[in-house]
């Protein structure tokens, strides 16, 4: 199957999916708006009497039903709201076990009814969460500025600057540059006419490096490139040079993908850790425009390392450094 | 060197910090001769614009001699030695905005724009001693201070016009200016100015140098509103007479033509429960404007006028009389003022005697009575109109 459809199939997948975990929301909200509304009018029909306990369950149950409805119709992260609702009919079966086991005659006949009924209900309830789950994994349909989930992370940015294609172009091709405005990059040193060692910085204080090959350029135009060999991040990117409506101007425009190690759970412990790779290429292009426009990253007396600025707030004040201050630089 | 920093709200402090340094090439030393505290200062004192750090150092008008200029500093341009007033926003003079002169919509010169994108949509340009939001650059009252873009923004001063009579050119003149000059002003028109601080003063100034028919001006400190009548506007005063109608009495029923809002976020209101309305949801944070002087020049400017705010706003506002501006045909601009566009054509009025910035100059003290400054201006005790500082 071509990588399109595939990603069709996975669509329509994730859209069964989405109609029906909107369909058990509407179910949670009707019962448990009757729970909440009529509660004695739920009890009579489920055989359950009146006491103190059942008196105050079947408006808690309402109440937790209300919250299912919520997830499932206003989230599109249906399978962790389907697994609720699973977890839910369990706790309904339990109570409903205790029920039976305290009741007998017409009362207990009901509940056993009422247990069957919840019991269809659940086997619904599970399908649809193991099929969520499934179709997430799958092929969830990507967001915008890259996907939240494990797996190779696509990032893009754009920015426009004042310079004609060629000269932008001339900049980024000669990847010794790059290291100037991204802020990860250490060094990267061409080994040949396409090949290129690079090195950067990773979270927690270690360091990554790779080769890099360009797989494909245009002069003035594009350049696409990506590593080679057993690099610890898999990565690929690419630069289009776009000539600006105002004939003067060069709108850039970046995509780069790169293999988080550790998946998920690796890149949601890189953003407690202050690593947000989306505003981090944002910065990234700022400063590349700030490079070719003015010549040097900006720096003021709050952020005054320039792209060592990694993280910014609180920032120092904005008075002037001290001298051991600028002696000891971005490290003090 | 001493400055004067933010020590928390409402409350500033002279204290000794570090002299600056040069950062990057194209920056410049100056030593401060004259500097001012600034109306929109208050919003930063009482907290109001968000990101402000213990220790900031704060001004944003100020002029004085170079002492030391990077290596990338164009000599044709600048050189140690030369006497200059600095512009408030620092811009870059390369970037889109700045080749269209918005200079304080610069590009590159704000290195905090992340954040200033968050709040704003697009980010805004660094400006001096302005909050960590529009940089987090070191301001102007003080001894010395770093200029970054040395060779772009500075203006030499090469006449031998009083540090006095060109100071305010680093902000409040063109400010004003900027706001008169929005209004597209006709020799027919009415133009009224909400607030008569010195950024009032020198829009009414500016709209009859630009040939305004008559100029009002509304407050509500009789002090202010004798200023501005003795400079030959009409004042207004709003604690005194309904603003609307004593608008539609001066301007035979049709309303001021063009209206400018030099007033900003934290404005008065002659009526006390409207004016709790707003001060109680700032307070709370739940708007972060009092904007009733912009309320009542939308609802008072006649049909197919304009409304021109320079008074600074910094996040949302409650009730903004969108249905009058909108069915009424009204044009609302604004912007924080692009000085570098307005600094030589203003000197050259100045020199020609069409403008006399001193005029509002109440107060000279030393930089070390800062506080006493802020304290007497916030509170308009003394007749206090303009504080300038000697370092």
């Amino acid at each position: 199957m071509t990588q399109l459809a595939t990603r069709e199939a996975a669509k329509a997948r994730q859209d069964d999916v989405q109609r029906r975990g909107r369909r058990l929301g509407w179910v949670s909200l009707g019962l448990g708006v009757a729970q909440l509304a009529a509660p004695g009018t739920v009890r009579r029909i489920s055989g359950v009497d009146d006491s103190p306990t059942t008196r105050a369950v079947v408006p808690l149950v309402g109440a937790r039903e209300l919250v299912h409805a919520a997830g499932l119709l206003t989230s599109r992260r249906k399978s962790v709201w389907a697994w609720t609702r699973v977890v839910g009919d369990a706790m309904d079966l339990a109570s409903l076990g205790v029920a039976i086991a305290h009741r007998s005659g017409r009362p207990r006949r009901r509940l056993v009814a009422v247990t069957g009924a919840v019991v269809g209900i659940t086997v619904v309830d599970l399908l649809t969460a193991v099929q969520a789950t499934r179709a997430k994994k799958i092929g969830s349909a990507p967001t915008a500025r890259g996907s939240r989930e494990g797996g190779p992370m696509e990032l893009t940015a754009t920015t426009t600057i004042r310079k004609p294609p060629p000269k932008v172009y001339a900049f980024w091709r000669d990847l010794g540059n790059l290291p100037t405005f991204m802020a990860h990059l250490e060094q990267i040193r061409t080994t040949g006419d396409r090949t290129s060692h690079w090195s950067a910085s990773a979270p927690f204080g270690t360091n990554v490096e790779w080769d890099a090959e360009i797989v494909d350029e245009a002069p003035g135009e594009k350049i696409a490139w990506r590593s080679t060999g057993n690099a610890d991040v898999p990565n690929a990117g690419t630069v289009r040079f776009v000539p600006a409506p105002d004939g003067v101007s060069t709108e850039v425009h970046v995509v780069l993908s790169y293999d988080i190690p550790g998946g998920a759970v690796g890149k949601a412990v890189a953003k407690y850790f202050g690593e947000e790779p989306h505003q981090q290429l944002d910065d990234d292009l700022r400063r590349l425009k700030q490079v070719l426009e003015t010549g040097q990253v900006v720096r003021s007396e709050g952020a005054p390392w320039g792209k060592r600025a990694r993280k910014e707030f609180p920032q120092r004040p904005a008075q002037p450094l001290s001298d051991s201050e600028l002696a000891k630089g971005a490290d003090s | 060197m001493r400055a004067n920093t933010w020590a928390g709200r409402n409350k500033v402090k002279v204290r000794d910090v570090p002299d600056p340094k040069i950062l990057n090439e194209r920056d410049a030393i100056v030593r401060i001769t004259l500097t001012a505290i600034c109306g929109s200062d208050l919003h930063l004192l009482d907290g109001y614009v968000p990101t402000m750090q213990d220790g900031d150092v704060m001004g944003h008008e100020f002029m004085g001699e170079v002492i030391e200029v990077g290596r990338g500093v164009d000599p044709g341009r600048l050189r140690v030695g030369d006497r200059v007033v600095v512009p408030f926003p620092i811009a870059c003079g390369a970037c889109g905005a700045c080749a269209s002169e918005l200079y304080s919509c610069c590009e590159n010169s704000n290195p905090n724009a992340g954040i200033a994108e968050k709040m704003f949509g697009h980010p805004v340009a660094g400006i001096f001693g302005y909050s960590h939001l529009t940089g987090g650059f070191a301001g102007g009252q003080a001894q010395y201070a770093r200029v970054p873009f040395a060779d772009v923004g500075p203006l030499k001063i090469e006449s031998d016009l009083t540090d006095e009579q060109v100071l305010f050119l680093s902000d409040i003149l063109p400010t004003g200016y900027m706001g008169a000059e929005m209004c597209d002003i006709q020799s027919t028109d009415v133009v009224a100015v909400w607030g008569a601080g010195p950024v009032g003063q020198f829009a009414m100034d500016s709209a009859r140098a630009l040939g305004a028919a008559k100029v009002i001006a509304i407050d509500k400190e009789p002090y202010r509103l004798q200023m501005a009548e003795r400079a030959g506007h009409t004042p207004v005063n709003f604690e005194e007479v309904d603003v609307r109608s004593r608008l539609l009495e001066l301007t035979g029923g049709r309303g001021p033509d063009k209206c400018v809002d030099a007033v900003g976020m934290e404005s008065s209101h002659g009526s006390a429960h409207v004016h709790a309305y707003d001060r109680i949801k700032q307070a709370v944070r739940s708007e972060t404007e009092r904007p009733h002087a912009l309320r009542q020049a939308i609802l008072s400017c006649r049909s197919g006028g304009t409304v021109s705010v320079i008074g600074v706003y910094g996040g949302f506002l409650d009730k903004f009389p969108a249905g009058a501006w909108m069915n009424r045909a009204l044009t609302l601009r604004t912007g924080q003022c692009h000085v570098q566009r307005y600094m030589k054509p203003l000197l050259q009025r100045i020199e020609r005697g069409e403008i006399d910035p001193t005029r509002v100059i109440t107060h000279t003290l030393p930089l070390d009575q800062a506080e006493r400054g802020f304290e007497i201006f916030k509170n308009k005790q003394d007749n206090c109109e303009k504080v300038v500082l000697k370092p």
